[in-house]
């Protein structure tokens, strides 16, 4: 039971994009459309499960004093290995989402948790909160692209639903910070009325 | 955590051992990704080749070009058809955009007709300056077909003979302006072979 509740602790009770406010660059920059959403937060949640893995696995090696800038260097890693390998592999998704990859690296949901949960518990349980806090990340940037393309260019996934211009607005950045808000609103709303 | 005695040698010896690590790590994903992604980058580029030029099957020759009072070389994809001088398409960009640069593919036929344009990389504002796209409007058919030498490659509004984008002089003008710089590579590469030959 503690273990389910630690891998579903990301996905609403605290979500790291719309409770902890965290990652917000990605999430406004590449939510235009539900490929890149989808993409991005499937990167990210490679990032967070492996550097949460290790990280935990060196929190007894680690000295106190230099544990940020090692936290740093594994992460970075992991984010190099992702980027190499989406260029290569899926070379769409990285002519999409292109400099957002390597900035991953400054998200501070993969060093936040890695202070705040990795450096504490066991590695099952990081591995564990890596991945729901990945699903959480990707479940919340989904919900704004999905409003966003919609929205914005009357597509998902590339496939036309409305046939309209689009609202230009909803494509540039203030679309971004609209839904991103409405999202965080609708998300606290559900939040007081289960209490 | 706490408890850990760390001397100023025990910080550079764990630091040290994991860069090392992390070094090692990334060199063996670089290896292994190092074809794949040297093929996609091929791969895109004869792809963009093949839409600039659609009716070519032949041999690709890659020059460099580098204009005068240019900043960064333009490079031509010279095209051979049965051993005859078909045309070239052009990786051409421009610094005049109106977010930084963009970089598009012409192509041209062996008399420097335009046959087609295709965008390879730019960061216009959505809706409005990405129409330089033709996936976006008509705004670049209007250049299929035209030859740079008698088609007057500037706006309406600057005297010349193109239809600009409404809402995005800027990026309309920055569109001209690749043209033009591909259109002058062109001719470079193609006076360079009439005189060998």
């Amino acid at each position: 039971m503690n273990k389910i509740k630690i891998l579903t602790n990301g996905f609403i009770k605290e979500n790291p994009t719309l409770v902890l406010v965290l990652g917000t660059c990605p999430s406004l920059a590449v939510t235009t459309s539900i490929f890149n959403a989808l993409g991005m937060g499937m990167a990210t949640t490679f990032v967070l499960l492996m550097s949460n893995a290790l990280i935990s696995l060196l929190k007894n090696v680690i000295p106190d004093k230099v544990r940020i800038p090692s936290y740093i260097l594994v992460i970075a890693t992991f984010v190099s290995i992702v980027d190499l390998v989406i260029q290569g592999f899926v070379p769409a998704l990285s002519a999409s989402l292109g400099i957002f990859i390597p900035l991953i690296v400054v998200n501070c949901i993969v060093l936040g948790r890695a202070e705040a949960f990795a450096s504490k518990n066991t590695v099952f349980d990081s591995m564990l909160d890596g991945i729901g806090m990945g699903i959480g990340f990707t479940i919340a940037i989904t919900i704004i692209a999905f409003f966003r393309e919609l929205l914005g260019s009357g597509t998902l996934f590339g496939q036309t639903i409305i046939p309209f211009d689009g609202i230009l607005i909803f494509v540039l950045a203030p679309g971004a910070f609209i839904v991103f808000g409405f999202t965080i609103a609708a998300v606290r709303w559900l939040q007081n009325r289960n209490k | 955590m706490g408890k850990k005695e760390s001397s100023l040698l025990k910080l550079i010896i764990s630091l040290t051992l994991i860069t090392c690590v992390a070094a090692v790590a990334l060199s063996v994903v670089y290896m292994v990704t190092k074809k794949p992604i040297e093929q996609s980058q091929q791969s895109n580029k004869n792809n963009a080749i093949t839409k600039v030029l659609p009716d070519f099957k032949g041999d690709i020759k890659t020059q460099k070009v580098l204009l005068e009072g240019d900043k960064d070389s333009v490079t031509v994809y010279v095209a051979y058809q049965n051993g005859k001088f078909y045309g070239a398409a052009v990786e051409t960009y421009t610094d005049k955009a109106y977010s930084g640069t963009f970089s598009i593919m012409v192509g041209f036929d062996a008399k420097g007709n335009i046959v087609e344009t295709e965008v390879i990389q730019a960061n216009e504002t959505p809706g409005l300056g990405d129409k330089i796209d033709k996936a976006k409007s008509d705004f670049p058919l209007q250049f299929k077909g035209k030859n740079p030498g008698k088609f007057n490659l500037k706006v309406k509004k600057d005297g010349g003979e193109v239809d600009a984008i409404t809402a995005a002089t800027i990026s309309s003008r920055a569109f001209c302006d690749a043209i033009q710089r591909a259109y002058n590579s062109f001719l470079t590469i193609k006076e360079n072979k009439n005189e060998q030959n």
